[in-house]
């Protein structure tokens, strides 16, 4: 066994534990924790198929946003969890049959399956020899796939305004700085001038 | 003993099935639903990633950036939606969700 295949069983292995815990875990925290297992060793297996960008961006967008995202929810929340998870034993015969069946679907697809000989032929963005990935992806993503990539980038905008619109909202009775209210105030409205006769006290 | 497109076929097709069955045995609580949701996304991306590679076609490698980006998206915005419910109705269970009646 080589090291390319041992590492490969490696990260599998990991991973698919990891995932069997991400959906079994008791506490949801833990769950998220697993999740990001799963994901270090997913890039780790993009690494072994030499992507290393999108290996790069996995560690990046998810163990580093998405998970504490997550994180960050299910610590935020007062939840019962232990109630949230009571129909777990009821529901695991239903879950595992349904996703036997999806597997032995999988299974049989891809038993039956074998790359056709055109099919390396019929490569649109052949990797281009002597760049690396990153650079080779660049370069196909600024050129060809450029308005996908733009679409992709207001995805991400409207995610985000989404986001704040969502979950940003405003305490009565706190004093907020109103700039307009502000800009408006003259000498005029902010001042006001009183005659005090002298030696008459206030 | 090498490793042939058909290992990374079949993890991901492991995965991909722990999802859908992460979904359907956490019914009541939705953030390991997310939680499922994304773990079926990463098969997606595992399978694009293994076709690119072993076709040596770069455009599976971008179809999984954009499906990361979606996924991150989602991501964010099913949790704030979860945060505004927290907050108006001080549950998440799932089967309470009801109010329009769907």
């Amino acid at each position: 066994m080589n090291a390319v295949a041992f590492f490969f069983y490696f990260f599998s292995a990991v991973m698919i534990a990891a995932a069997f815990m991400v959906i079994t875990a008791r506490n949801p925290v833990h769950s998220v924790l697993f999740l990001i297992l799963a994901f270090v060793n997913a890039a780790g297996l993009f690494l072994l198929l030499g992507a290393e960008f999108l290996a790069m961006i996995l560690v990046v967008v998810y163990v580093g946003a998405v998970a504490v995202l997550f994180l960050f929810v299910v610590m935020m929340l007062d939840v019962d969890f232990a109630e949230l998870k009571e129909g777990f034993q009821r529901n695991l015969p239903v879950g595992a049959t349904l996703g036997g069946i999806v597997l032995i679907e999988l299974a049989l697809c891809v038993g039956a399956w074998s790359v056709g000989g055109r099919a390396l032929t019929q490569v649109t963005t052949p990797a281009p020899p002597g760049l690396s990935n990153t650079a080779a992806l660049g370069r196909v993503l600024y050129t060809q796939y450029m308005y996908l990539f733009e679409i992709a980038g207001l995805v991400l905008l409207v995610a985000m305004i989404g986001a704040i619109v969502l979950t940003l909202h405003h305490k009565r009775g706190v004093r907020r700085q109103r700039i307009e209210l502000q800009n408006e105030r003259t000498a005029k409205s902010a001042v006001e001038l009183k005659k005090q006769p002298s030696r008459a006290g206030v | 003993m090498s490793i042939a497109l058909g290992h990374y076929l079949v993890v991901a097709a492991i995965l991909f099935t722990l999802g859908v069955a992460g979904i359907i045995v956490n019914r009541k609580s939705i953030i390991v639903i997310l939680m499922s949701v994304e773990l079926i996304l990463l098969a997606v991306n595992i399978n694009l990633v293994a076709f690119s590679a072993f076709l040596g076609d770069l455009t599976g490698q971008i179809y999984a950036l954009f499906v990361l980006t979606v996924a991150a998206a989602e991501a964010a915005i099913g949790l704030a939606i979860l945060v505004t419910y927290f907050r108006n109705r001080g549950t998440i269970a799932v089967e309470d969700i009801n109010m329009m009646k769907g």
